[in-house]
Protein backbone atom coordinates (compact mmCIF):
# COMPACT_ATOMS: atom_id res chain seq x y z
CA UNK A 1 0.00 0.00 0.00
CA UNK A 2 1.05 3.38 -0.90
CA UNK A 3 2.03 5.52 2.09
CA UNK A 4 -0.68 8.19 2.85
CA UNK A 5 -0.45 11.75 4.08
CA UNK A 6 -3.29 12.43 6.75
CA UNK A 7 -5.28 15.27 4.19
CA UNK A 8 -5.01 12.22 1.22
CA UNK A 9 -6.76 10.23 3.81
CA UNK A 10 -9.46 12.30 4.64
CA UNK A 11 -9.68 13.05 1.08
CA UNK A 12 -12.01 9.73 0.54
CA UNK A 13 -13.90 11.03 3.17
CA UNK A 14 -17.54 12.62 3.06
CA UNK A 15 -18.59 15.42 5.10
CA UNK A 16 -21.31 17.69 5.51
CA UNK A 17 -19.37 20.82 6.53
CA UNK A 18 -21.77 23.32 9.00
CA UNK A 19 -20.00 26.45 7.59
CA UNK A 20 -22.29 27.95 10.18
CA UNK A 21 -21.35 26.53 13.37
CA UNK A 22 -18.20 25.05 14.28
CA UNK A 23 -18.60 22.04 17.26
CA UNK A 24 -15.26 22.92 18.52
CA UNK A 25 -14.10 26.16 20.73
CA UNK A 26 -10.68 26.27 22.13
CA UNK A 27 -9.56 28.57 25.19
CA UNK A 28 -6.13 28.99 24.40
CA UNK A 29 -5.00 30.61 27.85
CA UNK A 30 -6.36 26.85 29.23
CA UNK A 31 -5.13 24.86 26.49
CA UNK A 32 -1.67 26.31 26.94
CA UNK A 33 -1.18 26.82 31.18
CA UNK A 34 -2.54 22.48 31.50
CA UNK A 35 -0.42 21.53 28.50
CA UNK A 36 -3.63 20.80 26.55
CA UNK A 37 -2.57 21.44 23.32
CA UNK A 38 0.36 19.19 23.57
CA UNK A 39 -2.49 16.37 24.31
CA UNK A 40 -4.72 17.72 21.89
CA UNK A 41 -1.91 17.65 18.76
CA UNK A 42 -0.98 14.11 19.62
CA UNK A 43 -4.55 12.37 20.18
CA UNK A 44 -6.31 13.87 17.40
CA UNK A 45 -5.72 11.45 14.23
CA UNK A 46 -7.54 13.72 11.70
CA UNK A 47 -4.86 16.25 12.37
CA UNK A 48 -7.24 19.16 13.44
CA UNK A 49 -5.24 21.15 16.11
CA UNK A 50 -2.68 22.77 14.78
CA UNK A 51 -0.20 25.53 16.38
CA UNK A 52 -0.24 28.35 14.37
CA UNK A 53 1.55 31.94 15.39
CA UNK A 54 1.59 30.32 18.98
CA UNK A 55 -1.84 29.90 18.73
CA UNK A 56 -3.91 26.27 18.77
CA UNK A 57 -6.65 26.44 15.83
CA UNK A 58 -8.78 23.41 14.93
CA UNK A 59 -9.65 22.83 11.74
CA UNK A 60 -13.18 21.56 12.30
CA UNK A 61 -14.28 20.21 9.10
CA UNK A 62 -12.22 17.42 9.03
CA UNK A 63 -13.49 16.64 12.38
CA UNK A 64 -14.00 12.71 12.51
CA UNK A 65 -16.20 13.32 16.02
CA UNK A 66 -13.99 10.55 18.05
CA UNK A 67 -14.32 12.73 20.62
CA UNK A 68 -10.67 11.84 21.78
CA UNK A 69 -9.79 15.26 22.38
CA UNK A 70 -12.38 16.13 24.66
CA UNK A 71 -11.47 12.79 26.34
CA UNK A 72 -7.89 13.86 27.20
CA UNK A 73 -8.66 17.91 27.56
CA UNK A 74 -7.95 19.78 30.75
CA UNK A 75 -11.88 20.59 32.32
CA UNK A 76 -12.56 23.58 30.45
CA UNK A 77 -9.80 24.03 28.06
CA UNK A 78 -12.05 22.97 24.97
CA UNK A 79 -15.78 22.91 24.51
CA UNK A 80 -16.07 19.59 22.12
CA UNK A 81 -19.66 18.23 21.33
CA UNK A 82 -21.12 16.59 18.31
CA UNK A 83 -22.21 18.74 15.19
CA UNK A 84 -25.63 19.71 14.44
CA UNK A 85 -28.13 16.86 13.51
CA UNK A 86 -26.91 15.61 9.71
CA UNK A 87 -24.20 17.81 9.68
CA UNK A 88 -20.06 16.62 10.19
CA UNK A 89 -18.43 13.58 8.65
CA UNK A 90 -20.57 10.83 6.56
CA UNK A 91 -19.53 7.53 6.90
CA UNK A 92 -20.21 5.55 4.02
CA UNK A 93 -18.38 2.12 4.74
CA UNK A 94 -17.80 2.47 8.76
CA UNK B 1 -43.31 7.52 37.49
CA UNK B 2 -45.92 9.24 35.13
CA UNK B 3 -49.31 11.21 36.45
CA UNK B 4 -51.96 10.94 34.91
CA UNK B 5 -52.54 14.21 35.05
CA UNK B 6 -49.51 15.36 33.23
CA UNK B 7 -48.74 16.87 30.24
CA UNK B 8 -49.36 13.88 27.18
CA UNK B 9 -47.17 11.60 26.45
CA UNK B 10 -45.58 12.05 22.54
CA UNK B 11 -44.14 8.31 22.13
CA UNK B 12 -43.78 5.28 25.31
CA UNK B 13 -40.54 5.08 24.52
CA UNK B 14 -37.49 7.26 22.64
CA UNK B 15 -34.66 5.93 21.87
CA UNK B 16 -31.80 7.51 21.02
CA UNK B 17 -29.01 5.98 18.81
CA UNK B 18 -29.37 4.30 15.77
CA UNK B 19 -26.58 1.86 16.89
CA UNK B 20 -27.23 -2.00 17.33
CA UNK B 21 -28.25 -1.52 21.13
CA UNK B 22 -30.41 1.25 19.77
CA UNK B 23 -32.16 -0.39 17.01
CA UNK B 24 -32.77 -3.82 18.88
CA UNK B 25 -34.48 -2.07 21.07
CA UNK B 26 -36.22 -0.19 18.97
CA UNK B 27 -37.46 -3.38 17.32
CA UNK B 28 -38.72 -5.53 20.43
CA UNK B 29 -40.48 -2.52 21.51
CA UNK B 30 -42.15 -1.46 18.59
CA UNK B 31 -42.86 -5.51 18.33
CA UNK B 32 -44.30 -5.30 21.63
CA UNK B 33 -46.88 -2.67 20.78
CA UNK B 34 -45.60 -0.31 22.35
CA UNK B 35 -45.10 3.54 20.23
CA UNK B 36 -41.26 3.71 19.77
CA UNK B 37 -39.65 6.84 18.45
CA UNK B 38 -35.98 6.13 17.69
CA UNK B 39 -33.82 9.31 17.18
CA UNK B 40 -30.09 9.22 14.95
CA UNK B 41 -28.10 12.10 14.92
CA UNK B 42 -26.29 10.77 11.07
CA UNK B 43 -28.09 11.53 8.02
CA UNK B 44 -28.38 7.99 7.99
CA UNK B 45 -27.65 5.05 10.47
CA UNK B 46 -24.22 4.07 10.83
CA UNK B 47 -23.07 7.39 8.58
CA UNK B 48 -21.27 8.04 12.26
CA UNK B 49 -20.11 4.63 13.48
CA UNK B 50 -17.09 3.05 13.11
CA UNK B 51 -16.27 -0.76 13.73
CA UNK B 52 -13.25 -3.13 13.71
CA UNK B 53 -16.48 -4.91 12.17
CA UNK B 54 -16.22 -8.60 13.52
CA UNK B 55 -19.81 -9.38 15.03
CA UNK B 56 -20.52 -12.43 17.03
CA UNK B 57 -23.82 -12.60 15.97
CA UNK B 58 -25.69 -15.26 17.70
CA UNK B 59 -27.28 -13.42 19.95
CA UNK B 60 -28.74 -11.56 17.39
CA UNK B 61 -29.68 -15.09 15.27
CA UNK B 62 -31.70 -15.47 17.86
CA UNK B 63 -33.44 -12.36 17.68
CA UNK B 64 -33.93 -12.06 13.36
CA UNK B 65 -33.51 -16.10 12.53
CA UNK B 66 -31.10 -16.80 9.21
CA UNK B 67 -29.55 -12.75 10.16
CA UNK B 68 -26.37 -14.00 8.14
CA UNK B 69 -28.16 -14.48 4.68
CA UNK B 70 -30.35 -11.52 4.75
CA UNK B 71 -28.08 -8.81 6.22
CA UNK B 72 -25.63 -6.80 4.59
CA UNK B 73 -23.05 -8.69 5.89
CA UNK B 74 -19.37 -8.89 4.59
CA UNK B 75 -17.96 -12.43 5.17
CA UNK B 76 -18.31 -15.53 7.34
CA UNK B 77 -15.13 -15.78 9.49
CA UNK B 78 -13.53 -19.20 9.73
CA UNK B 79 -9.74 -17.90 10.08
CA UNK B 80 -8.95 -16.42 13.81
CA UNK B 81 -5.74 -15.19 14.54
CA UNK B 82 -3.36 -13.65 16.66
CA UNK B 83 0.22 -11.91 16.20
CA UNK B 84 2.48 -10.83 18.07
CA UNK B 85 4.40 -8.56 16.27
CA UNK B 86 8.23 -7.13 16.28
CA UNK B 87 9.84 -4.81 13.53
CA UNK B 88 10.75 -7.58 11.50
CA UNK B 89 8.81 -10.55 12.88
CA UNK B 90 5.52 -11.89 13.38
CA UNK B 91 4.74 -14.80 15.73
CA UNK B 92 0.81 -16.76 15.49
CA UNK B 93 -1.67 -18.36 17.33
CA UNK B 94 -3.30 -19.29 13.88
CA UNK B 95 -7.10 -21.47 13.90
CA UNK B 96 -9.09 -21.93 11.12
CA UNK B 97 -12.21 -24.29 11.02
CA UNK B 98 -15.22 -25.48 9.32
CA UNK B 99 -16.89 -25.48 12.24
CA UNK B 100 -17.01 -21.49 12.32
CA UNK B 101 -19.13 -21.49 9.37
CA UNK B 102 -22.49 -24.27 10.73
CA UNK B 103 -23.94 -22.07 12.10
CA UNK B 104 -21.83 -18.74 11.59
CA UNK B 105 -20.45 -18.04 14.56
CA UNK B 106 -19.40 -14.32 12.99
CA UNK B 107 -19.50 -11.91 10.08
CA UNK B 108 -17.13 -8.67 9.41
CA UNK B 109 -19.99 -5.98 8.51
CA UNK B 110 -19.63 -2.14 7.31
CA UNK B 111 -21.51 -0.13 10.06
CA UNK B 112 -22.65 2.29 7.35
CA UNK B 113 -24.48 -0.30 4.98
CA UNK B 114 -25.22 -2.90 8.38
CA UNK B 115 -26.67 -0.04 10.75
CA UNK B 116 -29.32 1.04 8.15
CA UNK B 117 -30.77 -2.96 7.27
CA UNK B 118 -31.16 -3.43 11.20
CA UNK B 119 -32.94 0.56 11.98
CA UNK B 120 -35.34 -0.65 9.07
CA UNK B 121 -36.21 -3.87 11.04
CA UNK B 122 -37.25 -1.66 13.76
CA UNK B 123 -38.76 1.08 11.62
CA UNK B 124 -40.87 -2.10 9.84
CA UNK B 125 -42.18 -3.40 13.09
CA UNK B 126 -43.46 -0.27 13.82
CA UNK B 127 -40.98 2.26 15.62
CA UNK B 128 -40.78 5.52 13.81
CA UNK B 129 -37.50 6.50 12.64
CA UNK B 130 -36.12 10.16 12.83
CA UNK B 131 -32.40 10.37 11.03
CA UNK B 132 -30.61 13.66 11.10
CA UNK B 133 -31.33 14.69 14.64
CA UNK B 134 -29.38 15.31 17.36
CA UNK B 135 -31.00 14.89 20.83
CA UNK B 136 -29.64 18.04 22.54
CA UNK B 137 -30.49 17.53 25.93
CA UNK B 138 -33.35 15.43 28.37
CA UNK B 139 -36.16 17.03 30.25
CA UNK B 140 -36.01 16.03 33.91
CA UNK B 141 -38.44 16.95 36.80
CA UNK B 142 -38.29 16.53 40.21
CA UNK B 143 -39.32 12.82 40.67
CA UNK B 144 -41.10 12.16 44.37
CA UNK B 145 -37.90 11.14 46.13
CA UNK B 146 -36.15 15.08 44.55
CA UNK B 147 -33.94 12.26 42.49
CA UNK B 148 -34.86 13.68 38.95
CA UNK B 149 -36.78 11.89 36.84
CA UNK B 150 -36.49 12.24 32.98
CA UNK B 151 -39.63 13.14 31.14
CA UNK B 152 -38.55 13.40 27.62
CA UNK B 153 -35.57 15.06 25.34
CA UNK B 154 -35.10 18.06 23.51
CA UNK B 155 -33.86 18.59 19.68
CA UNK B 156 -33.76 21.68 18.50
CA UNK B 157 -36.74 23.55 19.13
CA UNK B 158 -38.67 20.70 19.69
CA UNK B 159 -40.03 18.84 22.96
CA UNK B 160 -41.14 14.91 23.20
CA UNK B 161 -42.31 13.40 26.26
CA UNK B 162 -41.97 10.09 26.81
CA UNK B 163 -42.54 7.25 29.53
CA UNK B 164 -39.20 5.91 29.21
CA UNK B 165 -35.81 7.07 27.05
CA UNK B 166 -33.20 4.68 26.30
CA UNK B 167 -30.00 6.40 25.91
CA UNK B 168 -28.13 3.66 23.32
CA UNK B 169 -26.15 7.13 22.25
CA UNK B 170 -22.74 5.07 22.18
CA UNK B 171 -19.37 5.74 24.33
CA UNK B 172 -19.54 9.66 24.70
CA UNK B 173 -23.15 9.34 25.60
CA UNK B 174 -23.11 12.93 26.79
CA UNK B 175 -27.25 12.33 27.52
CA UNK B 176 -25.96 9.47 30.18
CA UNK B 177 -23.13 11.94 31.39
CA UNK B 178 -25.63 15.41 31.67
CA UNK B 179 -28.08 13.48 34.68
CA UNK B 180 -25.26 11.81 36.20
CA UNK B 181 -26.02 8.59 35.04
CA UNK B 182 -22.85 7.99 33.59
CA UNK B 183 -19.73 9.48 34.06
CA UNK B 184 -16.80 10.50 31.63
CA UNK B 185 -14.27 7.35 32.08
CA UNK B 186 -10.44 8.04 32.95
CA UNK B 187 -8.01 8.09 29.61
CA UNK B 188 -7.28 4.25 30.84
CA UNK B 189 -10.63 3.33 30.43
CA UNK B 190 -10.89 4.69 26.47
CA UNK B 191 -8.96 3.67 23.45
CA UNK B 192 -8.99 5.58 20.47
CA UNK B 193 -9.46 3.36 17.43
CA UNK B 194 -8.19 4.31 14.23
CA UNK B 195 -8.99 2.45 10.83
CA UNK B 196 -8.99 2.66 7.43
CA UNK B 197 -11.21 0.79 4.80
CA UNK B 198 -8.49 -0.58 2.39
CA UNK B 199 -10.03 -1.89 -1.00
CA UNK B 200 -8.66 -4.57 -2.93
CA UNK B 201 -10.38 -7.27 -5.55
CA UNK B 202 -12.26 -10.53 -4.05
CA UNK B 203 -9.42 -12.88 -5.57
CA UNK B 204 -6.47 -10.78 -3.97
CA UNK B 205 -8.24 -10.79 -0.42
CA UNK B 206 -9.10 -14.87 -0.76
CA UNK B 207 -5.66 -15.82 -2.44
CA UNK B 208 -3.71 -13.77 0.42
CA UNK B 209 -5.80 -14.96 3.30
CA UNK B 210 -6.09 -18.62 2.13
CA UNK B 211 -10.42 -18.43 2.38
CA UNK B 212 -12.85 -19.71 -0.04
CA UNK B 213 -15.67 -17.97 -1.19
CA UNK B 214 -17.41 -15.20 1.18
CA UNK B 215 -15.41 -17.13 3.76
CA UNK B 216 -13.45 -14.54 5.87
CA UNK B 217 -10.38 -14.33 8.50
CA UNK B 218 -9.84 -11.77 11.46
CA UNK B 219 -6.46 -10.79 12.47
CA UNK B 220 -5.62 -9.37 15.77
CA UNK B 221 -2.36 -7.99 16.15
CA UNK B 222 -0.08 -6.96 18.94
CA UNK B 223 3.05 -5.58 19.89
CA UNK B 224 5.16 -3.34 17.57
CA UNK B 225 2.22 -2.35 15.36
CA UNK B 226 1.80 -0.08 18.25
CA UNK B 227 4.93 0.89 18.60
CA UNK B 228 4.62 -0.75 22.15
CA UNK B 229 1.88 1.67 22.83
CA UNK B 230 -0.99 -0.02 25.08
CA UNK B 231 -3.83 -1.51 22.43
CA UNK B 232 -3.48 -3.73 19.77
CA UNK B 233 -4.19 -3.98 16.39
CA UNK B 234 -6.41 -5.55 13.51
CA UNK B 235 -6.67 -6.54 9.93
CA UNK B 236 -10.27 -7.85 9.22
CA UNK B 237 -11.38 -9.28 5.87
CA UNK B 238 -14.61 -7.70 3.96
CA UNK B 239 -15.71 -8.96 0.87
CA UNK B 240 -14.03 -6.43 -1.00
CA UNK B 241 -11.61 -4.52 1.05
CA UNK B 242 -10.09 -4.73 4.18
CA UNK B 243 -10.50 -3.22 7.67
CA UNK B 244 -7.25 -2.24 8.91
CA UNK B 245 -6.58 -0.26 12.08
CA UNK B 246 -5.47 -0.15 15.76
CA UNK B 247 -6.80 0.76 18.97
CA UNK B 248 -4.56 2.99 21.32
CA UNK B 249 -4.77 3.45 25.28
CA UNK B 250 -5.57 6.84 25.62
CA UNK B 251 -3.57 7.57 28.70
CA UNK B 252 -0.47 5.16 27.00
CA UNK B 253 -0.73 7.02 23.61
CA UNK B 254 0.11 10.28 25.62
CA UNK B 255 2.95 8.76 27.44
CA UNK B 256 4.65 7.71 24.84
CA UNK B 257 5.06 11.25 23.12
CA UNK B 258 3.92 9.70 19.98
CA UNK B 259 1.11 11.07 17.81
CA UNK B 260 -1.97 8.91 16.83
CA UNK B 261 -1.90 9.06 13.39
CA UNK B 262 2.63 8.37 12.86
CA UNK B 263 1.21 4.85 14.83
CA UNK B 264 -1.41 4.57 11.95
CA UNK B 265 1.16 5.36 9.54
CA UNK B 266 3.55 2.52 10.91
CA UNK B 267 0.80 0.15 10.89
CA UNK B 268 0.45 1.11 7.40
CA UNK B 269 3.61 0.52 6.76
CA UNK B 270 5.12 -2.42 8.38
CA UNK B 271 7.03 -5.00 6.64
CA UNK B 272 4.56 -7.92 8.28
CA UNK B 273 1.37 -6.66 6.71
CA UNK B 274 2.76 -5.49 3.49
CA UNK B 275 1.99 -8.57 1.63
CA UNK B 276 -1.62 -8.49 2.58
CA UNK B 277 -1.97 -4.79 1.85
CA UNK B 278 0.02 -4.98 -1.33
CA UNK B 279 -1.83 -2.42 -4.36
CA UNK B 280 -4.72 -1.79 -1.55
CA UNK B 281 -6.21 1.51 -2.08
CA UNK B 282 -7.71 3.92 0.90
CA UNK B 283 -11.32 3.94 0.32
CA UNK B 284 -11.96 5.50 3.83
CA UNK B 285 -10.30 6.96 6.60
CA UNK B 286 -12.35 6.84 10.31
CA UNK B 287 -11.66 6.74 14.05
CA UNK B 288 -13.50 6.31 16.98
CA UNK B 289 -13.79 5.94 20.71
CA UNK B 290 -13.98 2.50 22.47
CA UNK B 291 -15.09 1.51 25.92
CA UNK B 292 -11.40 -0.32 27.47
CA UNK B 293 -12.44 -0.54 31.30
CA UNK B 294 -13.96 -3.73 31.19
CA UNK B 295 -16.60 -4.54 34.08
CA UNK B 296 -14.68 -1.65 35.96
CA UNK B 297 -16.37 0.70 34.13
CA UNK B 298 -20.00 -0.25 34.62
CA UNK B 299 -21.73 1.62 36.73
CA UNK B 300 -25.60 2.77 37.46
CA UNK B 301 -27.78 1.37 34.32
CA UNK B 302 -31.00 3.12 35.20
CA UNK B 303 -32.57 6.51 36.62
CA UNK B 304 -36.25 7.24 36.74
CA UNK B 305 -37.52 7.48 33.53
CA UNK B 306 -34.25 6.14 31.63
CA UNK B 307 -31.71 3.07 30.90
CA UNK B 308 -28.52 3.42 29.09
CA UNK B 309 -27.50 0.37 26.73
CA UNK B 310 -24.72 -0.67 24.98
CA UNK B 311 -21.53 1.20 24.50
CA UNK B 312 -23.19 4.28 26.60
CA UNK B 313 -23.10 1.54 29.50
CA UNK B 314 -19.56 0.39 29.23
CA UNK B 315 -19.98 -2.65 27.87
CA UNK B 316 -17.12 -3.56 25.45
CA UNK B 317 -14.63 -6.96 26.03
CA UNK B 318 -11.20 -7.13 24.57
CA UNK B 319 -9.99 -10.02 25.55
CA UNK B 320 -6.82 -9.26 23.38
CA UNK B 321 -7.52 -12.26 21.30
CA UNK B 322 -11.47 -10.78 20.54
CA UNK B 323 -13.13 -7.33 20.74
CA UNK B 324 -16.79 -7.19 21.30
CA UNK B 325 -18.98 -4.65 21.62
CA UNK B 326 -21.87 -5.06 18.78
CA UNK B 327 -23.30 -8.33 20.46
CA UNK B 328 -23.03 -7.24 23.81
CA UNK B 329 -24.72 -3.91 22.48
CA UNK B 330 -27.29 -6.32 20.77
CA UNK B 331 -27.71 -7.93 24.38
CA UNK B 332 -28.55 -5.00 26.35
CA UNK B 333 -30.65 -3.57 23.74
CA UNK B 334 -33.04 -6.63 24.18
CA UNK B 335 -32.90 -6.32 27.76
CA UNK B 336 -33.41 -2.61 28.52
CA UNK B 337 -36.34 -3.17 25.58
CA UNK B 338 -38.15 -6.48 27.53
CA UNK B 339 -37.26 -3.77 30.89
CA UNK B 340 -39.02 -1.09 29.69
CA UNK B 341 -42.05 -2.58 28.32
CA UNK B 342 -42.48 -4.48 31.35
CA UNK B 343 -42.33 -1.41 33.35
CA UNK B 344 -44.94 0.86 30.88
CA UNK B 345 -47.54 -2.29 31.68
CA UNK B 346 -46.78 -2.23 35.37
CA UNK B 347 -47.33 1.69 35.29
CA UNK B 348 -43.88 2.06 37.01
CA UNK B 349 -41.00 4.03 35.34
CA UNK B 350 -39.14 4.99 38.59
CA UNK B 351 -35.64 3.90 38.76
CA UNK B 352 -37.09 0.33 40.99
CA UNK B 353 -39.94 -0.53 38.34
CA UNK B 354 -36.61 -0.71 36.01
CA UNK B 355 -34.97 -3.03 38.21
CA UNK B 356 -35.44 -5.55 35.52
CA UNK B 357 -32.69 -4.01 33.35
CA UNK B 358 -29.92 -5.46 35.39
CA UNK B 359 -31.55 -8.39 36.41
CA UNK B 360 -31.70 -9.37 32.60
CA UNK B 361 -28.11 -8.18 31.97
CA UNK B 362 -27.04 -10.16 34.88
CA UNK B 363 -28.96 -13.43 33.62
CA UNK B 364 -27.62 -12.80 29.99
CA UNK B 365 -24.37 -13.87 28.69
CA UNK B 366 -24.05 -10.04 28.98
CA UNK B 367 -23.01 -9.27 32.27
CA UNK B 368 -21.52 -12.59 32.59
CA UNK B 369 -19.19 -12.06 29.96
CA UNK B 370 -18.23 -8.91 31.45
CA UNK B 371 -18.00 -10.24 34.94
CA UNK B 372 -15.22 -13.50 33.16
CA UNK B 373 -12.88 -10.77 31.68
CA UNK B 374 -13.26 -8.35 34.55
CA UNK B 375 -9.30 -8.55 34.72
CA UNK B 376 -8.51 -8.54 31.34
CA UNK B 377 -7.67 -4.81 31.44
CA UNK B 378 -5.46 -4.73 34.45
CA UNK B 379 -3.74 -7.18 32.45
CA UNK B 380 -3.17 -5.92 29.49
CA UNK B 381 -1.74 -2.77 31.19
CA UNK B 382 1.74 -4.26 31.44
CA UNK B 383 3.82 -2.15 28.69
CA UNK B 384 6.05 -6.26 28.10
CA UNK B 385 3.11 -7.15 26.20
CA UNK B 386 3.33 -4.67 23.29
CA UNK B 387 7.40 -4.77 23.41
CA UNK B 388 9.53 -7.56 25.29
CA UNK B 389 7.49 -10.44 25.11
CA UNK B 390 7.18 -10.38 20.88
CA UNK B 391 10.91 -10.18 21.13
CA UNK B 392 11.18 -13.37 23.21
CA UNK B 393 9.13 -15.21 21.42
CA UNK B 394 10.61 -13.61 18.18
CA UNK B 395 14.35 -14.37 19.10
CA UNK B 396 13.51 -18.03 20.24
CA UNK B 397 11.81 -19.03 17.31
CA UNK B 398 14.33 -17.08 15.35
CA UNK B 399 17.09 -19.21 16.86
CA UNK B 400 14.95 -22.50 16.43
CA UNK B 401 14.46 -22.13 12.23
CA UNK B 402 17.35 -20.36 11.39
CA UNK B 403 20.24 -23.07 10.40
CA UNK B 404 23.75 -20.88 9.93
CA UNK B 405 26.10 -23.63 10.63
CA UNK B 406 26.07 -23.39 14.42
CA UNK B 407 25.67 -26.63 16.79
CA UNK B 408 21.93 -26.79 16.97
CA UNK B 409 20.90 -26.54 20.78
CA UNK B 410 17.31 -27.62 22.50
CA UNK B 411 14.68 -25.56 22.56
CA UNK B 412 14.76 -25.19 26.26
CA UNK B 413 18.47 -23.95 26.64
CA UNK B 414 17.58 -21.62 23.28
CA UNK B 415 14.62 -20.51 25.36
CA UNK B 416 16.75 -19.87 28.50
CA UNK B 417 19.27 -17.86 26.49
CA UNK B 418 16.87 -15.68 25.45
CA UNK B 419 15.40 -15.13 28.11
CA UNK B 420 18.83 -13.92 29.53
CA UNK B 421 19.65 -11.27 26.78
CA UNK B 422 15.32 -10.21 27.72
CA UNK B 423 14.74 -7.45 29.46
CA UNK B 424 11.99 -10.10 31.00
CA UNK B 425 13.08 -12.15 33.73
CA UNK B 426 12.10 -15.94 34.54
CA UNK B 427 9.72 -14.88 37.65
CA UNK B 428 8.58 -12.24 36.20
CA UNK B 429 7.17 -14.07 32.97
CA UNK B 430 5.71 -16.83 34.98
CA UNK B 431 3.57 -14.25 37.02
CA UNK B 432 2.24 -12.64 33.84
CA UNK B 433 1.26 -16.20 32.37
CA UNK B 434 -0.62 -17.23 35.50
CA UNK B 435 -1.90 -13.65 35.43
CA UNK B 436 -3.20 -14.28 31.70
CA UNK B 437 -4.69 -17.49 32.04
CA UNK B 438 -6.62 -15.98 35.21
CA UNK B 439 -7.88 -12.93 33.49
CA UNK B 440 -8.27 -14.28 29.91
C1 LIG C 1 -11.87 0.66 16.11
C2 LIG C 1 -12.96 -0.15 16.73
C3 LIG C 1 -13.03 -1.51 16.51
C4 LIG C 1 -14.06 -2.27 17.04
N1 LIG C 1 -14.14 -3.58 16.72
C5 LIG C 1 -15.21 -4.31 17.11
C6 LIG C 1 -15.40 -5.64 16.65
O1 LIG C 1 -14.63 -6.15 15.83
N2 LIG C 1 -16.48 -6.33 17.09
C7 LIG C 1 -17.38 -5.77 17.95
O2 LIG C 1 -18.36 -6.43 18.31
N3 LIG C 1 -17.23 -4.50 18.41
C8 LIG C 1 -16.17 -3.76 18.00
N4 LIG C 1 -16.04 -2.46 18.42
C9 LIG C 1 -17.01 -1.92 19.37
C10 LIG C 1 -18.36 -1.63 18.74
O3 LIG C 1 -18.20 -0.92 17.53
C11 LIG C 1 -19.24 -0.83 19.68
O4 LIG C 1 -19.16 -1.34 20.98
C12 LIG C 1 -20.69 -0.81 19.23
O5 LIG C 1 -20.83 -0.14 18.01
C13 LIG C 1 -21.58 -0.16 20.27
O6 LIG C 1 -22.91 -0.12 19.80
P1 LIG C 1 -23.93 0.93 20.41
O7 LIG C 1 -25.21 0.71 19.70
O8 LIG C 1 -23.93 0.87 21.87
O9 LIG C 1 -23.34 2.36 20.05
P2 LIG C 1 -22.93 3.01 18.60
O10 LIG C 1 -22.78 1.96 17.60
O11 LIG C 1 -21.82 3.90 18.90
O12 LIG C 1 -24.25 3.85 18.27
C14 LIG C 1 -24.57 5.03 18.93
C15 LIG C 1 -25.42 5.87 17.99
O13 LIG C 1 -25.99 6.98 18.67
C16 LIG C 1 -25.91 8.12 17.85
N5 LIG C 1 -25.93 9.28 18.75
C17 LIG C 1 -25.04 9.59 19.72
N6 LIG C 1 -25.43 10.70 20.38
C18 LIG C 1 -26.59 11.12 19.80
C19 LIG C 1 -27.46 12.21 20.06
N7 LIG C 1 -27.22 13.11 21.03
N8 LIG C 1 -28.57 12.34 19.29
C20 LIG C 1 -28.83 11.44 18.29
N9 LIG C 1 -28.03 10.38 18.02
C21 LIG C 1 -26.93 10.22 18.78
C22 LIG C 1 -24.62 7.93 17.09
O14 LIG C 1 -24.60 8.70 15.91
C23 LIG C 1 -24.61 6.44 16.82
O15 LIG C 1 -25.25 6.10 15.62
C24 LIG C 1 -15.02 -1.66 17.88
C25 LIG C 1 -14.96 -0.29 18.13
C26 LIG C 1 -13.95 0.47 17.55
C27 LIG C 1 -13.92 1.95 17.79
S1 LIG D 1 -13.17 14.46 17.86
FE1 LIG D 1 -11.48 13.15 17.19
S2 LIG D 1 -11.19 13.73 15.08
FE2 LIG D 1 -12.42 15.35 15.97
S3 LIG D 1 -10.97 16.87 16.65
FE3 LIG D 1 -11.32 15.55 18.40
S4 LIG D 1 -9.72 14.00 18.28
FE4 LIG D 1 -9.79 14.99 16.26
Amino acid sequence: MKPTTIPQRLAADSFHIDEGESHITIDQELCRSTGTAKALIAVCAAGVYQERDGQLVADYAGCLECGSCFAVAAPGAIQWHYPRGGFGVNYRQG
Amino acid sequence: MTSSGGPAIDFDVAVVGAGPAGSVAAYRLAKAGLSVVQIERGVTPGSKNVSGGVLYGRVLDDLLPGYANEAPVERKITRHAAMLMTKDSAVALDYSSRLLAEPVNAVTVLRANFDPWLAAKAEEAGAFLMTGVRVDSLLTEPGLSGAPTVVGLRAGDDELRTRVVIAADGVNSFLGRSVGLTTKPPTNQLGIGIKAVVGLPRRAIEDRFALADDEGAAFALVGDCTLGVGGGGFLYTNTESLSLGVVLRLDDLLRSGRGAAEIFDHLCEHPMLAPYLRDGEILEYGCHLIAEGGYAMVGQLAMNGMLVAGEAAGLTINSGLVVRGMDLAIGSGIAAADAAAEAIAKGDTSQSGLAGYRRRLEDSFVLQDMRTYARAPQFFERPELYGAYGELAASILQSTYSFDGTPRKHLARMARQALKTSSIKLRRLLRDAVAGVRSL
